[in-house]
């Protein structure tokens, strides 16, 4: 049996794009979207959101039988939370300049739908293994969609990618302003959605 | 010490004015959803109906205002003195969380109908960003004492509600228009989110 076909690989390979999770049910953009008109910053919070969302998901599954369940939500509220802090930690001692601009997005990981969504459906209902996956799956999907708009609206707003500038900039490129401010990232949003959904339209209806 | 925490603020010539002009830059310059992207999710899914909106929108500025408030006070007085500052995500997420049950049970008293409208959406008001967000950025704000917090917090949980109603207003208003397939539902929300973000930008003018 192959990888993709064992629990966790199914888990991990369905969040990428079937069931992506911006895509697909436009979930959990509410803490990095903000930070997406730079890349550096958006690669920083994704690859914290990774490392939460597998982590907690492994956590949780693990303490599954463990956890009552009247106070289950907040007892996967704490976990993340936990995960967050050592994000946080981190960012703040390794790059200390990026953290006074994303700080208090970091700590809105905590309530970052994705994360809660795939605790609550997943990870405590399957063993640790395929809920690390599957958090891992889940994180990563969401960061393919984000790094895809951060990417469009740096290269379009400064002109530069990772903080260095485009190659012959001064003849082709113009800026968009918009793209630096809010309703960017909106836009941004919007066209990944129509490009999202418009292909699932297309697969459903050459499967009828 | 509490009480001297609860004294106007004397520090400027012109208190209503210094309140006011953090209560218009909360609501409008920098809306938690327009311009931050905080509370998105429950946005998306709750903005198709104007009473689901209406009544989620003022269990918002509610949360919001207090939770703001209690979160100030207890950063303040209890983790900076004991210096546990870093356990701040896990102390305001309790406090919202336990918020959020008193105010479920509120509403499940007067306005049964209201309650079951609401459903999954007012137990998630614990994991909605919006609400974790105005306590974050309100400790990034330099100088805020406890009234600013207070003000901040009323003026982002009335800027959520504006976004909300104008998004429901026009959503019902484009239910029976042609839109292309693929953008229904959440691409064309986001695109008019974009729109009224666009004209909050045109705010910012309004405080220097």
């Amino acid at each position: 049996m192959s990888f993709k076909d064992t629990a966790g690989g199914k888990a991990l390979i369905s969040n990428l794009w079937n069931e992506n999770p911006v895509f697909r049910q436009m979930l959990g953009i509410c803490s990095t979207l903000a930070v997406t008109n730079l890349l550096k910053n958006t690669l920083l919070m994704c690859g914290g959101l990774v490392f939460t969302a597998g982590l907690s998901s492994l956590t949780i599954s693990l303490l599954r039988n463990y956890i009552p369940k009247q106070v289950r939500m907040m007892v996967q509220v704490l976990i993340i939370a936990a995960y967050v802090i050592i994000v946080d930690t981190f960012i703040r001692a390794q790059f200390p300049d990026i953290h006074k601009t994303i700080g208090p997005y970091v700590g809105l990981i905590i309530t970052n739908c994705i994360i809660m969504g795939r605790a609550e459906a997943f990870a405590s209902k399957n063993p640790a293994w395929p809920s690390l996956l599957d958090g891992i799956g889940a994180g990563l999907g969401y960061s393919i969609i984000l790094i895809a708009i951060a990417f469009f609206r740096e290269a379009l707003g400064f002109g530069t990618l990772m903080g260095y500038e485009l190659p012959g900039k001064e003849i082709w490129w113009y800026q968009w302003t918009i793209m630096v401010m809010p309703p960017g990232a909106f836009f941004m949003l919007a066209l990944m959605a129509w490009f999202g959904n418009s292909y699932v339209l297309k697969k459903q209806g050459d499967k009828k | 010490m509490i009480l001297a925490a609860l004294q106007p603020v004397v520090s400027e010539p012109n208190v209503l004015a210094h309140l006011l002009v953090i209560f218009l830059a909360a609501a409008f310059t920098e809306n938690i959803l327009l311009a931050r992207f905080l509370g998105m999710c429950s946005f998306l899914a709750i903005s198709r109906q104007m009473k689901t909106s209406v009544g989620l929108g003022f269990a918002v500025v509610f949360v919001t205002t207090f939770t703001a408030a209690i979160n100030y006070l207890l950063h303040t007085y209890v983790m900076v003195p004991l210096d546990i500052v870093f356990l701040e995500y896990i102390v305001f997420i309790v406090v919202i969380a336990a918020f959020v049950q008193l105010v479920e049970m509120i509403i499940e008293r007067f306005s049964p109908s209201l309650y079951f409208s609401l459903g999954i959406f007012l137990p998630l008001i614990t994991v909605n960003c919006a609400i974790l967000g105005v306590s974050l950025f309100m400790l990034n704000k330099q100088g805020f004492g406890f009234w600013e917090s207070l003000i901040f917090g009323l003026g982002s949980g009335i800027g959520w509600l504006l976004a909300i109603v104008l998004m429901a207003g026009i959503r019902e208003q484009i239910k029976e228009d042609k839109i292309p397939p693929g953008l229904r539902g959440a691409g064309i929300t986001l695109i008019i989110s974009g729109i009224i973000a666009l004209a909050f930008v045109a705010f910012s003018g309004m405080i220097k």
